[in-house]
């Protein structure tokens, strides 16, 4: 099985490791993924991530809710069994409000967080790679991947310079649980350890 | 740079947590309670919910087996406590989402403290609000009819025009996406308990509960993402629940339930019981739980501000609705609000009373910072508030139901039966077995999203004698600055 190579940094301040992502960016690096503990704004640009669809997925969802609600309630009520209520009008669409905006509300959370969890690869008995546990509680974990281009040694070094307090390496089978945003079809090879 | 005064927090504004932290610390903090063995008072709590929610079981199961008949309703009063209860219960299951919510677009930085204990609270709140229509409907076991979907039996479709079905969508939506917005802010604690854990199970339940939360930047802007976005969608369906629960009464011809005031009205009186719920929680919670330092006095003084806000929107309301039964010159309603309610000798004229002591005049103690700064006097006022809005339920209801248009029935005075107590006393077994479990098993404060907001608001890294620039600034420089895009 194909296992892959990383460079751990820890870091223990936010201050410190933003401007050490742009460094290890502007190195070449290949920045694996960073941990942090909570949300930090502007990480994701630092990172060079692209800005999440969720929102499209939501609005999408709400569509569907809305077109539900609207469909189902007018087909039933003028189409598969038109019930004479106080002699009102079949086609009600001011009474429709509720119902309709409920659907969408439904639809849309609950497709967004599905959504969400199916992207993030989350899930109950899921088990993923963890680089450092600590990067849920006060550590910010940066990992990056050896490359054939890349050596060992000298993202160490870099990291160090960097500011990173702790470094290790470790090795991990590829695969979905290190994290799914890594299209790398060439895998580090643990026989060949000859990165240049 | 147009964004950036949103983002300023002042140096002289209160830090939000005090005592000298970092980000382990905080962790520390909040999860000790989790790992520690639960203490002698939380045993006691948890029993007496215990015997409550068994108790409750036993009433329902009684009406269950012997029919509504064991409810004291009658053919005038056929909504008596069971709705009563129903209204107040989701009336303070609206204090989670907009804590979480509307706070959030707001970007009010103290909503962090209290809003995780604040949405398991709407939950539970909630559960036990659907109890009551559930319940009330006699042949429970056919209350999956009340569902749209293909039938044999014609099919026969639930009436969409209703107020009562309009309800059945909107609690459950609502129970739905509170859920979720929960459950998702919930992840990534359930991970940091999971990754510090030594016991084996706790490995285990965690690491079942976190989903593998790793905390990777592209899963957190997702998350955002979502909290975001759910919170613009359970923004306007905080508004709508409460609304929709006054449909079934306003859009009705019942004099005293026909009012087009409603939907504010108990929108306003929603948010007024669950601060006051959230009140009566917290100040016991922070105390137990050890966690004076995130949930502060700030905290505590913010949230009588919006009860005496809210409460005087209530009491706006019910003065209004006095004004205008007047004003219609309306001889039916004239009778429902200045005979049924206001006057005190009238049969339950001592319930409209009540309610308007708790719900009007005693929040307006809280003008006084001393008072809203006060614990004794937060804890007694957040219970009688919640008594109050109980008698605002009870007073709508039964109060206009209870003579209607044919003097022969009014006779028959409205008293609960030992069963439809029990199954009010049920409810609060079943919220606060609940509530004690949450506390036992997951962080009562959102970890992340205190640590987001440590650098910003904690004690240690705020330099409170220090005046920014943008502070010293006249307000026309302020404007020139801020308020263009450069």
């Amino acid at each position: 099985m194909a296992v892959k190579k990383f460079v751990v940094g820890i870091f223990t301040d936010e201050e410190v490791l933003f401007p050490a992502i742009k460094k290890v960016r502007s190195a070449g690096y290949k920045i694996h993924d960073v941990y942090t503990p909570m949300p930090i704004h502007g990480m994701d640009k630092a990172l060079g991530l692209r800005d999440t669809s969720l929102h499209t997925a939501g609005f999408i969802y709400g569509i569907t809710g809305t077109t539900t609600a609207l469909t189902g309630i007018g087909w039933i009520f003028n189409s598969d069994w038109p019930i004479n209520i106080g002699g009102k009008s079949h086609f009600d669409l001011p009474a429709w409000i509720p119902i309709t905006f409920e659907l969408t509300v439904l639809f849309s959370a609950v497709g967004m967080f599905l959504t969400f969890c199916y992207l993030c690869n989350l899930a109950p008995f899921i088990r993923k790679h963890h680089f450092n546990l600590r990067s849920t509680d006060d550590q910010f974990t940066m990992v990056i991947e050896c490359t054939e281009k890349s050596n060992e040694q000298e993202i160490i070094a870099f990291l160090n310079s960097v500011g990173a307090t702790g470094i290790n390496t470790q090795v991990a089978e590829a695969g979905w649980w290190i994290g799914r945003y890594d299209n790398d079809k060439t895998p580090f090879q643990q026989k060949g350890t000859a990165l240049a | 740079m147009a964004s950036a005064p949103l983002q300023y927090e002042s140096h002289t504004r209160a830090p939000l947590v005090e005592g000298p932290k970092n980000y382990h610390q905080v962790t520390e903090d909040i999860v000790r309670p989790i790992e520690a063995a639960p203490s002698r008072l939380w045993w006691t709590g948890f029993l007496i919910s215990v015997a409550c929610l068994l108790f409750g079981i036993w009433s329902v199961a009684e009406q269950v087996i012997y029919g509504v008949g064991q409810w004291n309703l009658h053919r005038t009063v056929g909504w008596g406590w069971d709705i009563t209860n129903f209204v107040w219960w989701v009336g303070i299951g609206h204090a989670g989402t907009l804590i979480s919510a509307i706070l959030l677009l707001f970007r009010q930085g103290w909503r962090t403290g209290v809003n995780r204990a604040a949405e398991a609270m709407t939950i539970f709140a909630v559960m036990c609000a659907g109890q009551f229509p559930i319940w009330h409907m006699g042949r429970v076991w056919l209350c999956f009819f009340i569902m749209p979907y293909p039938n044999t039996r014609g099919p026969v479709w639930p009436n969409f025009n209703s107020p009562l079905l309009w309800d059945v969508f909107a609690i459950s939506t609502y129970f739905t996406v509170s859920v979720l917005f929960w459950y998702s802010g919930l992840i990534p604690d359930m991970a940091t308990i999971r990754d510090r854990a030594k016991l084996k199970w706790r490995k285990f339940f965690y690491g079942v509960t976190a989903f593998g939360w790793t905390g990777s930047t592209k899963h957190w802007q997702r998350h955002e993402a979502l909290s975001l976005v759910l919170a613009g969608l359970s923004t306007p369906l905080v508004l709508s629940v409460h609304t929709i629960v006054s449909f079934d009464f306003a859009t009705s011809v019942i004099p005293g339930w026909h009012t087009t005031i409603f939907p504010p009205y108990f929108v306003a009186g929603a948010v007024f019981s669950g601060f006051a719920m959230v009140n009566t929680l917290l100040v016991v919670s922070r105390k137990v739980l050890g966690l004076q330092e995130y949930i502060t006095i700030e905290h505590i003084e913010v949230m009588n501000k919006v009860i005496v806000l809210t409460g005087s929107i209530v009491g706006i309301a019910y003065l209004s609705e006095l004004f205008v039964s007047w004003y219609s010159q309306n001889k039916f309603e004239n009778w429902a609000f200045a005979q049924s309610r206001a006057n005190i000798f009238s049969p339950y004229g001592w319930a409209y009373y009540i309610m308007m002591g708790c719900n009007v005049l005693s929040p307006q103690i809280f003008w006084f910072r001393k008072m809203r700064r006060n614990l004794t006097v937060t804890f007694f006022m957040s219970i009688l508030v919640n008594v109050g809005m109980w008698f605002e339920r009870f007073v709508i209801i039964v109060l206009s139901i209870y003579r209607d248009y044919l003097p022969s029935s009014w006779a028959t005075y409205y008293a609960p039966s030992i069963w439809e107590v029990g199954f009010y006393v049920g409810t609060f077994g079943l919220f606060f077995t609940c509530y004690f479990l949450f506390s036992k098993f997951a962080p009562v404060i959102a970890i992340a999203e205190i640590k987001h907001i440590l650098k910003k608001s904690g004690d240690v890294y705020k330099e409170t004698d220090k005046v920014d620039h943008i502070e010293k600034e006249s307000i026309e420089e302020f404007a020139h600055e801020y308020a263009h895009a450069h």
